[in-house]
Order: C-alpha cells, then structure tokens, then sequence
C-alpha cells in the first residue's frame, strides 16, 4: 500500500471514532493516571455502562499534562464538545454514566474544561483556563488526543508525513532544514539538532547508527516518559528520518528499565512500524533499510552521558571516556559514527519536515527557538507535564500555569536542570526560558525538570540532596569528582547538623571550582551547582545554621524541636497515641508534654495534631524550647 | 536453578555484547544474581567472571542477595525531597523494623529507595511492587501496610 493509501484509511477510522455516534470515554492511562487510580476508574465505567446497558467507547490514552488532575477522563457525546473531567473517582464514573451519558447534564463542577473548539454553557474551553492559555503543545500535539497503541490514530494526525516528505528530499536538505529550524537539543545541553545530524552525515563508514537517550535521570523529571507512552511513533519517526538523514540502518532507543510501561508502547509501536513499512527493508518502495532496538538501562544516571550510554550498551559499565576522545557522531556505539539526541528532539523532527523550518521557528526566541517542556512540581497547585514557547518567563510558568504556591506557602526558589541545575530566588522569576538566560543565572535548562521551593524547604538541605545524589552517581573514575563529591556532601551534612564551621563556606566554594575543573564530563563539571547557585542565592540561609545553629526553613532535624504549646493543648491524647518512640506523656484532657531526650522529631504529632488545636509548635535553633519553657 | 539458567542463557552464547541484557533476563528468572549464575553468565559468554561482576555491581537494578516477596521502593526523587521523602523513609523503616536495603526477618518486604519513579506530580509516593501509593503522609505508610495482606 502507498503512504497516501495508508493515511487515507487511518484517517477513515480516525473520522468514524470522532464523528460516529457512539460516545467516547477516553481515559488517560499513562503511569501518572495509573498511579491515580485511572484503571479503577475505566473498570468503574465498564460496570455502570453494562448495568445500564448504555452504549459507550472506552480509549485509552497518554498524558495530556495536567496531573494535578488525575485521574482525568474526556468525555466524547456524538455532536458535543468534547469535556474533560478532573480527578475522577469511581462514584463520580457511576455518575457521569448516569447524569450526562443517559441524560444530558454534564456537571460541570466536575470538569476541567471543554477540549476543542466547541463549547458548552457553563464550562470553560481548557485552552482559555489560566493554567493552559501560555501553553503551546508541539511536541505534546498527540499525548492524551490519540490512543498511542494504535499507528492509525497517529497516521491521521500526520504521522509519518515527515518520514514520507524527507524519503523524497536529499539527505542534505533534509539536515538543512534541521538547521534552519534552529532546534537545540532538547537532553539539557542544547546543542543545535541540525549542526549534529550535519555531522553525522559527514562522517566517514559503511556503518552508522542512531541512539535515542531515553535514560531521564534527573530525579525530578518525567517529560520523556510522558512522550513515549503518550505518543511513542512520534519518536520512532524521529529517528528513522535521522537515519535517512545520516545512511544509518540501526537505531537503539536507550529507556530505563524503571519505565515497563514506556518499553511496552514502543515494543508495540515498532512492531507496528514495520507492518506498515516504515521500519525494516526498503522503506515505503525506497531503497532505505532501517531497524530500531530497545536497549533496556540498568539504572546508572551516569549512563545519561552520550559516551557512558554507548559503552553501556555495548555491555560494559558505563563509565564517560577520557578526553581527548572524538566526537560521537565521528566515533560513539561500537566506534561508529553515532547520532544520538534526547526523546523530544527526535520527536520535534518530523514535524519540523513536515511543516518546515520556519513554522517551527515560528515560536520562542531568536536563539531557542520552538517550545520547551517541564515537569512542573513540588510546591506547586498545578503539577504536571507543560510545554510553553521559549522565552516566556519563570513566574508565569509557576503562577499562570502552576497556579501559584501550594497550601499557600510563600515562593522561596525554583529549581531547574536537576543535579546539574541551579535554585533560582524571587528577584529572577522574570528570567526568560531559554538556554542562555538559564545559564547566566547560574542554573541551567536541563532536560525538563522544574521543581518549585516554599519557605519550608531548607536550601542548604536542597544542595545536600543533590550532592547526596551525585556522590552516589559518580562513576568514579574522575579524582576530583569521585571524593570532591564526598567531601562537599560531607561538610553540607555537618552544617545541617549544627557542626558547621565559619570557613566552610568558603571551602564549599572553592572545592565547588576543583571538582568542576578536574572531571570528564558532565556529571562532575556540574555536580558543584545546587551548592554554588544556593550560596550564591541563599547565603543567609547558610549563616544561620553555620552561626545561629538554626534551620529556618525548620528541616534539618538537629536543629529543631518540637514541643507542645500548653495554652492550646486539649489533652486529646492523639499526639500520644501514633508518637512512634513514646516520647510524648499526659492524660486525657491535660497538657502533653514531649521529652526532649527521647524525641526524634519525626514531626507526627505536629501532623496528628487537630487542625482546630495546632498545639504542636516546631522551633529553631533548639534552644528557642527552653525559652518557652 | 540450573535449569532455569541454562533456559534463560541458551540464546546467548558467546553473545559478549549482550551481558546486560544476560543479567537483566536471569535477575528476571531468579530474582537476584546468585553466585553459581554469575559463574554460568561468564562461561556462556566468554568473558571473565571479573567483568561480569564488574559490569553488574556498576547498575543499580542488580541485586546479588535474595528478596522478600514484595520490593518497596521509596522514591527519593526532587519533588518527594521538599515533600518530605525523607519521613516517609523513616516512617517505613520504622514500621518494618528494617533499614534501607534490607529484607524483613518473615521474607516479606525487601525495602529500597529509588532515584526517580516519575510520579513527582503525586509526590510523596512509594511503589510497593507496581502499584504506586502517592501523595503519602506518615501516617498513612503504617496504614497501607497495616492494611496489605500476605
Ligand atoms: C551525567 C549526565 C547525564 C545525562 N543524562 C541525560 C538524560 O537522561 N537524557 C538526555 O537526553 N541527555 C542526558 N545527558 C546529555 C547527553 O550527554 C547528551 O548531551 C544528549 O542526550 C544529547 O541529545 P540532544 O542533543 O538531543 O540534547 C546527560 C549528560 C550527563 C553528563
């Protein structure tokens, strides 16, 4: 069959599921819906519409992004607008069947919004709500629209349109319009896409591969999951115009074995690929041969590092190669000439064939151009998966589209880049999204992760998480990186216990500058970040638990205690009763007392404590109890 | 156990480049990486029994010691951190009466942290197994476990 024979049936498909006269339950069944309860929920459904004998489509789909609201379910009734409904529970699922599949009353303080152009009276169109109006969803276009285990959803809505327009381009027009399309590589380092795939076809050798870096280890980050799971064609696609692009005829996709669901989608999608004839010999009549591999990570953040990840799969561990080393597009997997980029960079290239350089470019700014996605979470009300032009600014994203502080904490930072990222204060919220902005701030894009700070995070106990992070993720072979590591997190453990010294700042500092000069690659010259861009942002934070002994943010455990405030204190005995080390004595209906000596501030009787008492106060510096007292 | 070895190993003799995969397939069959198994993964494939141990000790996802019957894993992601990841993990140390990385005395619970499960939108959150608990408290750990059944 041709390409435009197999597009024209998948869309007659495509256009029966939208336009039939069956409603469509679509429920987003990506890990983060799961998670939430959605498969409960497609059962629910399932029993209320055979009870009701209601005629009803259940399809499942990807993430559309907002998990704050999940389990999220789209409701499809033939002729309607299509409604989104936001943490959807098994009662509401018996409800909806009732109320708006039977009869004809969508409740709307259910909904998120109305999905589409149509309306409906009484509920916003999603696309007009605050949280998504400065969103612009490219690579996301069919995450949570499209059933991604089925290849003709995505032929309808352009899928494999870039593959079939690049198989009739030369493979320097096709690199060419990489290049035009200014597309920076979406892993973190933003390496301009075209320069890249330009390289790998100048390479020299009969053999050449393609390797996708869908290893995600940013603690923090899930954006890549979300697009292979959600839409794993996209990426498939991606890659075998980059094979065409450079004559490769092998691809590896490298996905952490944490994410069975992510394998799954492309196990499936590659099988799917091949039965059409995109993948395999002599794609679609041409004489290009192209196969993909799915190499499974063993669980190494190091392995993210493009030369780490070929020698990983190659068997061995997966340890950065010494400089001077070549390129990887000259000399990476097997010492072949090797493209490798992230999931979202090869998922932006057919589109950018398909639409052209210009479109693509057509958003974000001069030298970032196109969009950019996070993982939006923390302390954050709307958590879950954006994607925004580049160049809107940090506060949007967390007041417009993240809806502001959670439990209505105070900002105190916002962290991006992951281990080799930086915490940025209130006055940078207007800093622009964009590579170069980022980096003169001191943190840095990094490959999605956004993770928003209240007044209850402790910035020192931030940068000694990282540094935890990273001592344990060194492989080892670089000196510096290999004990700097340790004896940064050594010295941030002794300020979070008290034990800091007045010169430790300034050793901080200076050893920051030796593990970032005195290792290979990007894990050690980063890994001194979170601690830089936090002395640099949060000194004061850093004096008071070095000189005060005080943890403002109330938690680095040495440093605070907790005690009872007699004046509030009902005698309820709750905070007795679940003290897991019996540290807490009283009787009923009379003041508690903690004791100091047996508590380990594990905080559950400030969290069992009634709201309406709230007679369990933290304090810090600990002395602050005897004052009390 | 030799059976099921030599089942899992049979499509990869001499298959050096495909070690990872060897060790991912036998943890699969047997649950962890016996010694005996090691030594059978280096004969299959040729290659000393040192790298073979190098290789595996360099990733998180191999274990070389037995298993309880269900695996914990608290998430030690960026988002769990300022959700206070760190009392779940005591909490459930506590309610296991184990530390991290250890089996309870009944063979139940093998508890672990883990980098990043990518539910940081629902964080706090444990796995047992493959279900996620999100959004955890303290006191819910004692309450999910309290409710498990075998
Ligand atoms: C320690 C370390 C971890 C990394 N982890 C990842 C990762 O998980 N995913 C990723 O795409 N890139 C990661 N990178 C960046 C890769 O080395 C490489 O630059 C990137 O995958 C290239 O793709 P791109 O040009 O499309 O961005 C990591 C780099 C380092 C130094």
């Amino acid at each position: 069959m041709s390409f435009a024979e197999l597009q024209k049936k998948a869309r007659q498909e495509w256009d029966e599921l939208q336009n039939g006269d069956i409603p469509q339950i679509i429920v987003g069944t990506a890990t983060c819906g799961r998670s939430a309860g959605a498969m409960a929920v497609i059962k629910a459904f399932e029993d209320a519409l055979k009870e009701k004998g209601v005629q009803a489509v259940i399809v499942e789909v990807g993430c559309i992004g907002p998990c704050y609201a999940e389990p999220l379910v789209n409701i499809a009734k033939p002729g309607k607008a299509v409604i989104a409904y936001r943490n959807v529970t098994k009662a509401m699922a018996a409800e909806l069947v009732d109320s708006y599949l039977i009869g004809d009353d969508p409740l709307p303080h259910y909904t998120l919004g109305t999905i589409g152009e149509k309306t409906v009276e009484g509920i916003p169109r999603i696309l007009d709500t605050p949280s998504f109006k400065p969103q612009e969803r490219r690579v996301f276009r069919n995450c949570g629209i499209i059933d991604p285990t089925n290849i003709n959803h995505y032929l309808a809505n352009e899928g494999y349109a870039g593959l079939n327009k690049a198989l009739g381009m030369t493979q320097e027009a096709v690199v060419d319009e990489m290049k035009r399309s200014g597309l920076r590589g979406r892993g973190g380092g933003g390496f301009p896409a075209g320069r890249k795939w330009e390289a790998g076809l100048k390479a020299k050798g009969s053999q050449k591969y393609v390797v996708c870096n869908a290893d995600e280890g940013d603690p923090g980050a899930f954006m890549d999951r979300a697009v292979i799971e959600g839409d794993p064609h996209s990426v498939i696609e991606g890659m075998i115009i980059a094979g065409y692009a450079i004559g490769a005829d092998t691809g590896y996709i490298y996905v952490r074995a944490e994410y069975p669901l992510a394998i799954r989608r492309l196990e499936r999608a590659i099988k799917q690929a091949h039965e059409k004839g995109f993948l395999g010999k002599n794609i679609l009549g041409t004489d290009f041969s192209f196969d993909i591999n799915i190499f499974p990570g063993a669980g190494a953040f190091v392995c993210g590092e493009s030369t780490a990840l070929t020698l990983s799969i190659e068997g061995k561990r997966g340890m950065p190669r010494v400089a001077p080393r070549p390129r990887t597009t000259e000399a990476g997997l097997y010492d072949k000439p090797t493209l490798l980029n992230n999931v979202k960079t090869f998922s932006s290239a057919p589109m950018i064939i398909t639409r052209g350089a210009e479109w693509f470019a057509s958003v974000g700014t001069e030298k970032s151009t196109g969009t950019a996605i996070f993982a939006l979470t923390g302390k954050v009300n709307n958590c879950g998966l954006i994607e925004v032009p580049m160049g809107i600014t940090l506060r949007e994203i967390i007041f417009d589209i993240g809806g502001g502080i959670a439990d209505g904490g105070k900002f105190k930072a916002v962290q991006t880049g992951g281990p080799s990222g930086g915490c940025l204060p209130e006055a940078l919220l207007d800093t622009p999204i964009d590579y170069d902005s980022l980096d003169a701030a001191g943190s840095i894009m990094g490959s999605g992760g956004m993770v928003v700070m209240d007044e209850k995070t402790c910035m020192v106990d931030v940068a000694r998480y990282f540094l935890d992070f990273t001592e344990i993720e060194s492989c080892g072979q670089c000196v510096p990186c290999r004990l700097g590591t340790k004896q940064l997190l050594d010295i941030l453990k002794d300020i979070c216990k008290g034990k800091g010294k007045k010169k430790d700042l300034e050793l901080l500092v200076e050893l920051s500058h030796s593990v970032h000069g005195g290792s290979v690659c990007g894990l050690g010259q980063t890994a001194a970040n979170p601690v830089l861009s936090t002395i640099r942002y949060f000194r004061d934070e850093y004096e008071a638990h070095i000189n005060d002994k005080c943890c403002p943010a109330k938690v680095c455990k040495p440093l605070i205690a907790f005690h009872i405030l007699e004046d509030k204190c009902a005698g309820c005995t709750l905070c007795a009763r679940s003290c897991p080390v019996s540290a807490i004595s009283g009787e009923k209906k009379k003041v508690h007392v903690i004791d100091q000596k047996l508590c380990v501030q594990c905080g559950v009787c400030m969290e069992k404590c009634p709201k309406k008492f709230s007679a369990v106060e933290c304090v810090s510096p600990k002395e602050k109890i005897m004052e009390v007292a | 156990m030799h059976e099921r070895l030599s089942e899992v190993l049979s499509p990869y003799k001499g298959r050096r480049d495909a070690l990872i995969p060897i060790l991912q397939n036998v943890q699969a069959e047997i649950g962890y990486l016996p010694d005996e198994a090691m030594l059978e993964i280096a004969k299959t494939t040729g290659l000393p029994e040192s790298r073979v141990y190098a290789v595996a000790s360099f990733y998180a996802q191999f274990r070389f010691k037995p298993r309880g019957r269900h695996t914990i894993m608290v998430c030690r992601g960026t988002a769990c951190h300022v959700r206070g990841a760190e009392k779940i993990l005591e909490e459930t140390e506590r309610a296991l009466g184990i530390v991290e990385g250890e089996t309870t005395e009944d063979k139940k619970y093998t508890l672990e942290t883990v980098a990043c499960i990518g539910c940081c939108a629902l964080a706090p959150c444990i796995m047992i197994d493959e279900d996620v608990e999100a959004k955890l408290t303290p006191k819910m750990v004692s309450e999910i476990l309290d409710g498990r059944a075998e």
